[in-house]
């Protein structure tokens, strides 16, 4: 897994709350048996004014001009600001993938659905919650000047704005490790094999219908 | 000290060691795999060449990409083709029991295990789906998980999970007539909130829900993630173990008095503290009819489509404009004079022997309205197929105009061909109103299966106890 120290960068604003998995990446696309390649049909249904396909080439659509992401201002974001619930409904990781592949490093958002939290930290992509108030806040700055970057420190768990303004984050420290040093969690886990085999023993005789 | 909930029982029993900041590593019992989210996690096996850790705790089955007519052409899609082939060779490559195409014991993942046992009460129970919650109807602790959970469960029978927090919502009295699992659910969801459940495993009570059978528990299960939660929970009874006895992958006759026993401990305690506790009263539920882009945008059939104007919060009013111009719905309508142009009963929600019995009922004797362009019941697996032509439900169905499709997630998420066009309008037994979750552009009305076959009917939506 890739590893998320620091990070200077780009904020997008996407300004609606409950946006769901099926919106960052619909179901046309989860077809694929691969792990990237979603990043063009990012929030799809939304970037672009016709619909798409896995097989329709995307420079043949119109992309919505409306839409956050298809904004100049905010080419090479690398921070999505959004509102609460963000990654509500599906557990599909290919969501994260795709903010990932589209080139995202951290979401930050007053709440996240749960699945899509635990996903994000398997892809490298750091979640952030942050009281609703400072998301406000930060959403306000966004829209007031082109450029505007946050300053995202894990080891510190703070986000800084460009004014010097720091907010605090929390995150559960074994999540944080394993995030700042990019370490594969199965590799991890089969460090302890002794132990889950101990209580695979144990289970077998308690009960043994469960190993049927 | 106070007693301990089911999930504290759940969660205790599976813990194989503790990080130091109370991070578990959780045995899982049960692991289900489908041919969508499950190629990448394969694949990573394979790149790093470890083999599953138990064969025997997974089974796999295609569910979301089939076709739901002519299975005998096979699957006309390559993308979707190439996946469920995907499946095949891994299960075929690895040993993993897979339920394939023309077996009849196939079908949703969440129908068929429980219909096969795979299922039991005590259980962990995952699946790269966040429908796993379903499970949970058999006090079985059961969530959805992503590629990278389900390549590691795959390698080391185990997750990395932090211990979620208690709520209990009791569902109290007795629903009136007519009042179906999926409008219990649907009104929980309408109380709390879509992120009402965010950070808690749920657990389902109060007399309304000992009073379902295990298809009506497993609907209500299946939508606590749409209340935000990852696990809904049902305390185990002398129904749960009735619908368990005698399934292929129940415990053996010798097992049996054992297991029985220990499932009688699948409670909470009488003296067990819940972070939170929320109390409906069951005699207040109506028919429930979604109206917007989110399951909490449901009211009662017999209310009108909300006004945002009427809203304090801020965001939530601009959440419920944006549904409004998306679902092309005007405040103050009332529900009943929604006009529909599908209908779709069917999904990992509702789609077992009950619900077609619920839907047939109301069809009976009855045709489809002339406006509606299609209706489709689609059976959830081939069994559940299988006893509903059995007990002529077929024919019912057939006669009154609805198709009679074969097995499959199809409309809920419109991954194979069965979808809704653009400005299209369904009555849906699924679960998700989101934007474009049934085909692009299509307008989505969440109901139970008696209230879809009641629309149906009526070719609007219409209070099925007045039928």
């Amino acid at each position: 897994m890739k590893a998320f120290t620091q990070l200077t960068g780009l904020v997008a604003p996407m300004d609606r709350a409950n946006v769901d998995t099926d919106a960052i990446i619909p179901k046309q696309y989860l077809k694929s048996v691969k792990r990237a390649g979603f990043g063009p049909n990012l929030f799809d249904d939304w970037r672009y004014l016709d619909p798409g396909a896995p097989d329709i080439d995307n420079a043949s659509r119109r992309p919505n001009p409306d839409f956050v992401l298809n904004q100049p201002r905010y080419a090479g974001a690398q921070i999505l600001l959004a509102r609460e619930n963000f990654g509500c409904g599906s557990s599909r990781e290919h969501a994260v993938w795709a903010l990932d592949d589209f080139g995202f490093r951290a979401v930050i958002a007053p709440s996240f659905a749960d699945i899509f939290f635990n996903n994000s930290f398997k892809s490298g992509l750091l979640p952030i919650c942050l009281a609703s108030e400072v998301v406000d806040q930060l959403f306000g700055e966004a829209a007031a000047g082109e450029g505007y970057a946050l300053t995202i420190d894990l080891e510190a768990q703070t986000v800084t704005t460009p004014a010097g303004e720091a907010f605090a984050f929390e995150i559960d420290e074994f999540r944080k490790h394993c995030l700042f040093n990019g370490l594969d969690d199965i590799g991890l886990t089969l460090q302890h094999a002794e132990q889950i085999r101990a209580y695979e023993q144990r289970r077998r005789d308690e009960a043994p219908w469960l190993f049927a | 000290m106070p007693g301990k909930t089911l999930y504290d029982k759940l969660f205790e029993q599976h813990v194989v060691r503790r990080e130091a900041d109370g991070t578990a590593l959780l045995y899982i019992d049960r692991h289900l795999v489908h041919e969508v989210t499950s190629p990448q996690a394969f694949e990573g096996l394979r790149l790093a060449g470890r083999e599953p850790w138990r064969l025997d705790s997974m089974l796999a089955v295609p569910d979301h990409n089939t076709p739901t007519v002519d299975l005998d052409q096979g699957i006309a899609d390559p993308v979707a083709r190439l996946q469920v082939e995907t499946l095949q060779r891994n299960c075929r490559d690895k040993g993993v029991t897979l339920f394939d195409m023309g077996d009849v014991r196939r079908g949703i993942v969440h129908v068929m295990g429980p219909e096969q046992g795979a299922t039991l009460p005590g259980m962990t129970v995952v699946c790269g789906d966040s429908h796993t919650a379903t499970h949970g109807a058999f006090g079985a602790l059961a969530f959805g998980i992503g590629t990278s959970e389900v390549e590691h469960v795959m390698a080391t029978q185990c997750l990395i999970q932090k211990k979620m927090k208690n709520m209990l919502v009791s569902v109290d009295g007795r629903v009136g007539p007519g009042v179906t699992a999926k409008d219990i659910v649907l009104a929980i969801i309408a109380e709390i909130g879509t992120a009402g459940g965010t950070g808690y495993t749920i657990e389902f009570g109060g007399e309304a829900i000992r009073a379902l059978s295990m298809e009506g528990r497993m609907t209500v299960c299946n939508m606590a993630i749409e209340a935000g939660a990852r696990a809904g929970l049902v305390a185990v009874d002398q129904t749960t173990i009735d619908y368990v006895e005698g399934r292929p992958f129940a415990p053996s006759a010798e097992q049996w008095p054992a297991a029985v026993a220990a499932w009688a401990e699948l409670v909470s305690d009488a003296d067990a503290r819940f972070d939170k506790t929320v109390r409906i009263d069951a005699t207040s539920i109506q028919p429930q009819v979604s109206w917007g882009t989110s399951p909490e945008m449901v009211v009662g059939v017999d209310a009108t489509v909300p006004d945002p104007a009427a809203e304090a919060n801020a965001v939530k009013a601009e959440g419920m404009r944006k549904a409004l111009a998306y679902m092309d719905l005007q405040p103050g309508t009332p529900i009943g004079e929604i006009a529909i142009d599908k209908v779709f009963i069917g999904s990992c929600t509702n789609s077992r022997i009950e619900d077609m019995r619920e839907a047939a009922a109301v069809a009976k004797g009855r045709k489809v309205a002339d406006s509606v362009a299609l209706a489709m019941v689609v059976p959830g697996s081939g069994l559940v197929k299988r006893q509903a032509e059995a007990e002529g439900l077929d024919r019912i169905f057939l006669d009154a105009g609805f198709e009679w499709r074969e097995p499959g997630c199809s409309m809920c998420l419109a991954m194979n061909a069965d979808r809704l066009e653009p400005g299209e309008r369904c009555a849906s037994t699924s679960n998700r109103n989101f934007e474009g979750r049934q085909g692009q552009g299509g307008r989505t009305h969440l109901v139970s299966p008696a209230m879809a076959a009641a629309a149906a009917i009526a070719g609007h939506f219409t209070d099925v106890r007045e039928l």
